[in-house]
Parts: C-alpha cells; structure tokens; sequence
C-alpha cells in the first residue's frame, strides 16, 4: 500500500465544497484513529470558491475576493500537503513503474506548469466536481461562445462586466433583451439560474432600467420550478401545491417570460436557436445571456496493473464514477429510491470512493423526456451544496473506521434519506432584498415511504421574503468561516 | 407584461399574484425576523432527520 512514514494516505482529489468537507473533516479526524493518517489535497484551483454567492459577483453585489480564499496557506496551516494539480488517471492496482495505487497527476501552479507527478494513496475520495461541458452545445458559454456564466469567480466576474455594459446602454435609451437559464437539453443547476435572473431583475430596477430590459427564462425543465427533482409539493394555503405555481408566481411578479421544456442547440451572437420538447424548432434574440452548461465528468482515466484502460469499469459513459448504486438501466415506473447509493464506494476498488458530481447517478430524478426528434429534455439530478457535505462527512467517517479495521464502509447518507435546503436569492439587500427559502425531504423522492409525493411534506416547505435574504447572508459568511477552519469551525453544521 | 385579460391569453395572466398584504409581509421586520426564526428551526430539524 501507499503508507508513507509509517503512515496511510488518504487523498483526495478536488478542494471543492464536496472535497474541501473531506479535507476538513479528515484532519478534524487525525485525533481519534488509531491508525495514523496523512491527507493530501490536489485541485487544479488555487482558490476555493463559495459557490453559491457567484450569483452576487455577476451582478456586480460582491467580488472575487468576498467568494474565494487560498488554499494553499490554509492547507499549509493545519498541515495538508496541497498539490496544485489536475489528475489525470487512476491507478488503483498501481503499475508496472509504482506498485501502490496512484493518481498521476500534472501540475497547474506556474512553478510547476506542465510537469507530471505519481501520487500513492491507501484511500482516494474523487471530489472534482464537473467539467463544464460548454462544448456540448455550440457558441455556449464564455471562452468560445456567446453567452456568460456564474459557474466559476471568474466567470461571475465577467459576467457582470458584460451585465454592466448592457445596463449602460439602457441607460442610453436602448432596449435589450436578456435571456438567462440553461444551455443544454440536459442541464442541472436551474437554481443558480434561477437566482441569477431576479438578481439581475433586482439590479435592473436599482439602475432605473428595469423598463428597458425584456427578461426571458429559458430551461430544460418541464415545468417551472422542477430545478432536476421532479418539482416539490408544499402544504401552503390550505392546499397541497405544486412548487411550479410558487415560481411562476415570482416571475409574473417581476415582469419575467418563460420558455420551459426547451433544450438550447446552438447558440448565435445575438440569437439563441432552441428545440421544444414538442419537436418544434425556434429561435431567440438576446443581447445578454447567462445560460448553464450541461456537466459531465473531468475526464479521468483509470489504468490496471498492466496497463489496460479500466475507465469503463470505474467510470460511467458520462465520466462520473460508479458508486454502490443500482446501475440497472430500467423504465422510469421501476426505478427506486433504494436505487442510490449510500456509501459511495467504488464496486470494483474498496478504497475508492467518489463524493458531490463526481459520482454517477443511477438514473434521473425528473422523469426522462425527449422530444419527436430524440432529443432529450429533461434537467439531471441535483447533488450539490448541502448534500454533497453529507455525501462527504459519510465517506470521511466510513475511511476512519476502514483505516482501524472496519471491513466496508459504516457510514451512510443517501440521498433519497437526506434532505436539502436551498435559499434562491432574489436581490441582495438587508432591507429589501428577499430570497425563496425552499427545503425538500428527501431529495430522491420514496414513493415507497411517501407514496402520493414521494417526500415528507412537513419537512419540505418555501416561503420567500426578507427572512431568506438573512438566512443566505448567514449561510455566505458561516461557510466561509468554516471553510477557512477559523477557531470554532466543527461547531457550526454543514 | 401586466395582464389585464383585455388581450389574447397571455402567460401572466394565470399564476397567482401576491397581495398587497403579502408582499407587506414579506418585508415587514418583526415578521421577517419571526420567520427567520421558524425557518432556521426547520432547517435544523431537516439536518436532524438527514443524519443516519
């Protein structure tokens, strides 16, 4: 095995959210094995980033430096070695020049540009998150396409920039139109989208230009709402409601067109072409665009001892890992709860596991369409932000005890038992900003357990106003702390 | 993009609309401070039955 100095190695790959908890949780851990441990850390990012307030960095509310910090002086202080790296194969046999399991991985940091290096595990968390997939729809995203993004600090960044500019010529007089969802007919992360419309519809009437802009929705879903669960039912009003009239509601509140059950295929300057799922081709002007790309998984490559390619054994045809999920394909009236997985190890390699996006679903969540033409529409299953750290702390907890002796993981946290809580900012102010509070239970729907809505309803609830905007700003200035283990940190919950 | 129901059928003109009193509430303080209260309980009970 890969013991160094009479220690295990534990490696992660990503410093993400899902990776970063593992990080933390693992060096939280260092006091109560027996077993002594070191963690390496290896993401080709310099910077972590607080995802979800990239939302404020596009609208000009925050910047770069409020959503990010180094990770190298932190990884420093509580004694991570960091690798600055990208990985690009696994080696969970080791190979014919290293017997232990490896990663190689290739170097991102200036010093080191370019150069490779073989880095031993006993245990290997795959945390990398997605690769934005920008290129599965032509003229997408902002290197080589039309339409800007808030999924990086530095795509937030650039996206206000352009924001900006429009703002101005608004304020010239132009009228403009702005288009902000998703770029792909299998897209996830509505809810980024989601909140990066009302913030822009918030900034809009703050400039005094809300009168020049027609704002337009476009998505996957099928209806509004569904943000890749399948949509939620709330108790509200003395009904049961769809969620879908809660989101249709804060559109028409705020002047905003919709466009559902699209899947964009092209995008022009200036022209957005897109398929509806009845087959019918249209197309849309737009002078500002944020549109998400589909994600796919970073491209790793899995090698045996020989040296034969086992990507297809450890990977998906999407690039994310194979978990302990039930991998049958089967139709969608069969499909389970029981379907996901829960300790998120790797069915080939026990030391393997793969936590957030980087592990590869079952199947879908929202029920699978497609269009006349084949096309399928229909968003992927969510598995960020708050189930991502349980994913995490599970794993963490599980290679503890693994590394004293426990024979399988111990640890568990499906997703179809856990629940997720998601606060959508819709303009950023203590005073009169507001946000939709939303929480589901589970986040997989149990028909099984819940048999009409597939979910607890007196666990899943929204409700939008003020309250919510306090609650993201806590949520924003807590993780932050956390991530940055200042003094405290393990007190506060993920 | 009002609807008024004077023009062909628009988007607008189905999904419910918060009344005056609603979009009050939703920024009246002493409320907002309650809710946010309620909301940070539900939040954590929803931890609690995350947890296995």
């Amino acid at each position: 095995m890969a013991t160094q100095g009479g220690k295990k190695q534990i490696v992660i790959l990503g410093a993400g959210i899902s990776g970063h908890t593992a990080a933390r949780y693992l060096v939280r851990g260092r006091r109560k094995t027996r077993t002594p441990y070191e963690v390496v850390v290896i993401s080709p990012n310099a910077k972590w980033n607080w995802v979800p307030s990239n939302i404020w960095v596009g609208v000009g509310q925050m910047n770069e430096d409020q959503v990010t910090f180094e990770l190298a002086p932190l990884y420093k202080r509580i004694g991570v070695p960091f690798h600055q790296a990208k990985a690009l194969s696994i080696h969970p046999e080791g190979s014919a020049e290293d017997p232990s399991p490896h990663v190689v991985v290739e170097y991102t940091s200036a010093d080191k540009a370019g150069q490779t290096a073989r880095i031993p595990y006993d245990y290997l968390i795959n945390s990398t998150g997605p690769k934005l997939n920008f290129g599965a729809t032509e003229g997408l995203g902002p290197d080589h396409g039309h339409t800007v993004s808030v999924c990086t600090a530095s795509h937030a960044l650039e996206a206000n920039h352009k924001l900006q500019a429009t703002i101005e010529a608004m304020r010239r007089g132009e009228d403009k139109t702005i288009v902000i969802g998703t770029g792909h007919g299998t897209c996830t992360c509505q809810g980024a989208a989601f909140e990066y419309i009302y913030n822009v519809e918030h900034v809009l009437r703050d400039a005094g230009v809300r009168d020049k802009a027609r704002l337009v929705w476009i998505s996957n879903e099928y209806e509004l709402g569904d943000f890749g669960m399948g949509g939620v039912h709330i108790e509200r009003g003395g009904y049961i409601t769809n969620g879908k009239v809660f989101a249709e509601s804060l559109m028409v509140e705020r002047g905003i067109e919709w466009i559902t059950r699209a899947a964009v295929n092209k995008v022009e300057a200036g022209k957005i072409h897109y398929e509806l799922l009845d087959g019918t081709k249209n197309e849309l002007g737009f002078d500002f665009a944020m549109l998400i790309p589909p994600f796919a998984g970073v491209g790793l490559k899995a090698f045996d001892k020989a040296g034969e390619d086992i990507t297809a054994k450890i990977f998906a045809p999407s690039g994310f890992m194979k978990v302990d999920a039930d991998y049958t394909p089967r139709p969608y009236a069969e499909w389970s709860a029981k379907d996901w997985p829960s300790t998120y190890q790797n069915p080939s390699y026990g030391n393997l596991f793969a936590v957030g996006i980087a592990f590869a679903p079952p199947h879908l969540i929202s029920k699978p369409m497609s269009s006349p033409n084949g096309t399928p529409i229909n968003p992927a299953p969510p598995r960020t932000g708050m189930p991502s750290a349980a994913m995490a702390i599970a794993v963490t907890s599980s290679i503890l005890e693994m590394l004293d002796g426990a024979p399988a993981p111990t640890r568990h946290a499906s997703m179809a038992k856990m629940g997720a809580a998601c606060v959508a900012s819709t303009g950023r102010n203590m005073f009169t900003g507001s946000a939709a509070t939303m929480t589901v239970f589970p986040v997989v729907p149990d028909y099984e357990k819940y048999p009409m809505y597939g979910r607890d309803l007196s666990l899943t609830f929204g409700e939008i106003g003020l309250a919510g905007h306090w609650m993201k700003a806590m949520l924003h200035y807590t993780f932050i702390y956390q991530a940055k283990m200042r003094p405290g940190w393990s007190l506060l919950p993920d | 993009m009002t609807a008024t129901n004077k023009e062909p059928y628009q988007q607008a003109y189905y999904p419910p609309k918060p009344t005056r009193l609603t979009c009050f509430m939703r920024k009246f303080l002493p409320w907002q401070l309650f809710r946010f209260g309620v909301i940070n309980l539900k939040m954590i009970r929803l931890m609690r039955n995350s947890h296995h």
